[in-house]
């Protein structure tokens, strides 16, 4: 398909979507991360409905500490916009820079990655608040966990794309591959927005 | 990329096709096997209720009985035989040569399969759940068997392939349709199944979450629903009915979209009221989603959610009303052709309102009380279900068997299977409303004598035998027509329909259009055998045509999910024969080693050349 766009004099200025195999993934994608709202909604009413479930073990405000949340939403909100630096690169066909940019994307979710981990680990030594503490506890793993999940995904496909795409050059069938996992990026990081209002913000200050 | 069609063999290559035709004939054959089944359990758990004090059954294998009985037939046989003509059709009537996602439509069918075999494994492994189709908790978080471990991962599974199905199906629908195939000149079953993925969309992922809590629940002990650790039984029912409820109109608006397809084609009249048919068609779609509470009356949500929630239900009367009306008016003062198809799309409308009716009676809060979990309930969903969904799903076979098996089915054996079936439908649910007000409660698996309960229940057990010999009927049919029944080949258009599917050659060519048709009104054919010559007018020259090419990876993606789902259960499992952990590790590597060869291994597909097309056209082209 990629052989019906004229190529010669360089790139469309919308080089994911210039073929009907990237308006489909692009439009597919889309449906597919209006799937994945819901999901998360489910999994967001659920916590709500929970939230306050604490049985005999620790609540919320004992246990969240906003100075690290705030690091993690930093970074992955700065990842977010190195990710739409990448697009721009795409945009004006400049493959090295994309690159570089989805790198540090890469490198960003790794760190906030590795915050996650560190926050649920010290949440399970120093206060025992394990996946089956406490009704609370089983929803705040559960919705923070598969977040955590998408994040970990996003990364192994961020990867995988550098890796095989490396000095290819930007054309028409992996641009839209690239723009594709850029929007996967964005959502989680609207996600965690989400998540850092009602669970950390709303649960660090009691409401 | 450029080499043409390798031969292979029979079995490979229905194993790797990604033909939506192909897919739609798997659909079909697969969920037949599991209509059959959860059917036979149906007559099963009768046998047992035709007499009071019956012992036919246990309690525990009815409760089995009732509950996989449920599930298969709403996930695992009503779903996919709608997919199965969505997939066959869809495509040919908005003038495409595929879907937009040829290899996410195969993926989609094998993640079905795959998930509805772990649900059938279930009874290798000490019987099926029994918990009922809704799985309520803490009924169903009751750890004695593993069936609800089977019940929670199948469906999980299962589900990953319809909602994939449903994302193929609207980008399908939006970005492939034909020139001039504008939005309001889509076929209504076409704008029934988009509005039925969207459903499946915002209504499976809910299920997705709210299985993964009841299988964290179940086998990584998680504390969602367990009062003493500040858990709440309640959240499982919200999340299954937000789910349950659009999962009614998931499959009944397909059916709607078959029953206005076959009754404008056989009472020889554009489809009454087309754009009200649409537009009913979004909002009982979007009223779906804000009536669930009302299989919650009794629960104690308080008056105030109950009289929302009935007003609601009962607003839904509304645009289905509008549809009701636009049928009738279709077949009034047209030309009516009473064949098989025709008889089943005409008894739909009155059976499919007398299941309405009741629908309306039940959405009153109040008299639910009285209502709730008996046999009237059964009455009124089997009236919904068989009456609307399955008597469409037989119109639709009747109707597109031609086009999908280059031969008709026999009207006579047709004739007979409808009668039977009819006859028997009634027997045996018209008296469940009367078994449900004299107060026989749903889900139990006997009686007690000398109630009045007693003739009723023989009756209506007496009509399942009618359905069942209606079955074996439309098997005979099915085998008869395939060595008898008249040919069609070279024919396009046995039915003198109105739709673009009947514009293609019998049997049709892979790439299903030789060349892309311009579509110039609703009901395109119609259109060209009126103002034209009876042939679509080709939008483009005669080219070479780019097709996807076949792989194994859906199937050996599903096999990788298969095994996860079972690793899991096996952590449930007393004394597993291999470690758990293995297996789940062997399908993660199967699923995901599958998915990164996908994504690292370009496939362009390949081209039919010009001169091969051209060949086919001089030979199939000349049908009309």
């Amino acid at each position: 398909m990629a052989g019906a766009v004229d190529t010669s004099k360089g790139l469309p200025s919308h080089p994911e979507r210039a073929t009907l195999e990237g308006k489909n993934k692009f439009l597919g994608f889309w449906f597919f991360l209006g799937g994945e709202t819901i999901m998360f909604a489910t999994f967001f009413g659920t916590y709500l409905g929970l939230r306050n479930g604490v049985g005999s073990g620790p609540a919320s405000d004992e246990l969240f500490t906003l100075p690290l949340v705030f690091i993690m939403t930093m970074i992955l909100l700065t990842s977010s916009m190195t990710s739409v630096m990448a697009m721009f690169a795409m945009k004006k066909n400049q493959f090295k820079k994309m690159m570089t940019w989805m790198i540090i994307t890469v490198l960003l979710g790794l760190v906030f990655l590795g915050l996650e981990i560190y926050e649920f680990q010290h949440y399970v030594h120093d206060y025992e608040f394990g996946f089956t503490t406490s009704a609370f506890s089983s929803a705040f793993y559960t919705l923070v966990g598969l977040h955590g999940a998408h994040v970990l995904f996003g990364l192994c496909w961020i990867t995988l794309l550098i890796i095989r795409n490396w000095g290819k050059g930007i054309t028409l069938t992996n641009a839209p591959k690239f723009y594709v996992a850029s929007l996967y990026w964005h959502f989680i990081d609207v996600v965690w927005v989400f998540i850092f209002t009602v669970v950390y913000l709303m649960g660090a200050g009691g409401y | 990329m450029a080499s043409y069609k390798k031969e292979k063999g029979v079995v490979w290559d229905w194993l790797t096709t990604v033909d939506h035709k192909k897919l739609g004939i798997m659909y079909l054959i697969a969920g037949t096997l599991f209509f059959l089944k959860a059917g036979l359990m149906a007559v099963f758990m009768r046998i047992q209720l035709i007499m009071p004090e019956n012992s036919f059954l246990t309690g525990q294998t009815f409760n089995e009985f009732i509950t996989m009985h449920g599930t298969i037939m709403l996930f695992l046989a009503a779903t996919p035989l709608l997919f199965a003509f969505m997939n066959f059709v869809i495509p040919l009537q908005i003038g495409a040569r595929d879907v937009a996602f040829p290899f996410v439509n195969a993926l989609g069918f094998w993640i079905f399969l795959s998930g509805g075999l772990l649900l059938s494994t279930s009874w290798f492994f000490g019987g099926g759940p029994d918990a009922g189709w809704t799985a309520y908790v803490p009924l169903s978080l009751n750890e004695e068997q593993l069936g609800l471990d089977f019940y929670v991962l199948g469906l999980q599974v299962s589900g990953i392939g319809t909602l994939i199905s449903a994302i193929n199906f609207l980008v399908t629908i939006i970005n492939m349709r034909a020139p001039g195939m504008t939005m309001m000149r889509l076929p209504l079953f076409v704008w029934t199944s988009f509005v039925t993925s969207t459903l499946i969309l915002f209504a499976f992922t809910p299920l997705a979450a709210g299985l993964a809590l009841l299988m964290l629940e179940r086998i990584f002990d998680a504390q969602f629903f367990n009062p003493a650790a500040g858990g709440n039984v309640v959240i499982w029912q919200h999340i299954f009915w937000i789910f349950g409820h659009p999962e009614v109109y998931i499959l009944v608006l397909p059916a709607f979209g078959i029953i206005s397809e076959v009754i404008p084609a056989f009472s020889r009249k554009r489809l009454f009221g087309y754009t009200a048919m649409v537009f009913a068609t979004m909002i009982i779609a979007f009223l779906g989603f804000m009536v669930w509470a009302h299989h919650m009356f009794t629960v104690g949500i308080g008056p105030v959610a109950n009289s929302i929630f009935a007003i609601a239900t009962m607003t839904i009367a509304v645009p289905t009303g509008i549809k009701i009306f636009n049928w009738l008016f279709t077949m009034w003062g047209g030309k009516i052709t009473f064949n098989t198809a025709m008889l089943f799309a005409s008894s739909f409308v009155p059976t499919f309102v007398l299941g309405g009716v009741t629908g309306v009676m039940l959405a009153m809060a109040p008299v639910d009380y009285l209502y709730h979990d008996t046999y009237f309930v059964v009455a009124h969903f089997h009236y919904i279900i068989v009456g609307g969904i399955v008597l469409a799903l037989f119109a639709g076979l009747f109707y597109w068997y031609p086009k999908m098996f280059n031969h008709k089915l026999n009207e006579k054996l047709g004739v007979v299977f409808f009668i039977l079936f009819t006859i028997g439908f009634h027997l045996t649910f018209f008296v469940q409303h009367f078994l449900g007000l004299m107060g026989m409660p749903r889900r139990v698996y006997t009686y007690l004598g000398g109630q009045g309960l007693d003739e009723f229940n023989m009756i209506s057990t007496i009509g399942t035998f009618f359905m069942s010999a209606a079955v074996i009927v439309l098997v005979i049919n099915i085998v008869y027509s395939a060595i008898k029944g008249e040919r069609v080949i070279g024919i396009n258009d046995p039915w003198d329909a109105r739709t673009l599917e009947w514009a293609t050659p019998t049997p049709v060519p892979e790439y299903n259009f030789a060349q892309t048709p311009q579509i110039r009104s609703l009901d395109p054919l119609f259109y060209e055998k009126v103002h034209g010559d009876g042939t679509m007018k080709p939008a483009e020259p005669v080219d070479d045509i780019h097709m996807p090419n076949g792989s194994i990876l859906p199937v050996i993606i599903s096999i990788g999910l298969y095994f996860l789902g079972f690793g899991l259960i096996m952590l449930e499992m007393a004394e597993p024969i291999v470690s758990p952990w293995i297996v789940v590790a062997l399908g993660g590597l199967l699923t995901f080693g599958g998915m990164a060869m996908r994504s690292l291994k370009d496939d362009h597909g390949y081209h039919i050349p010009k001169s091969v097309v051209k060949a086919d056209l001089k030979k199939l082209g000349g049908g009309k």
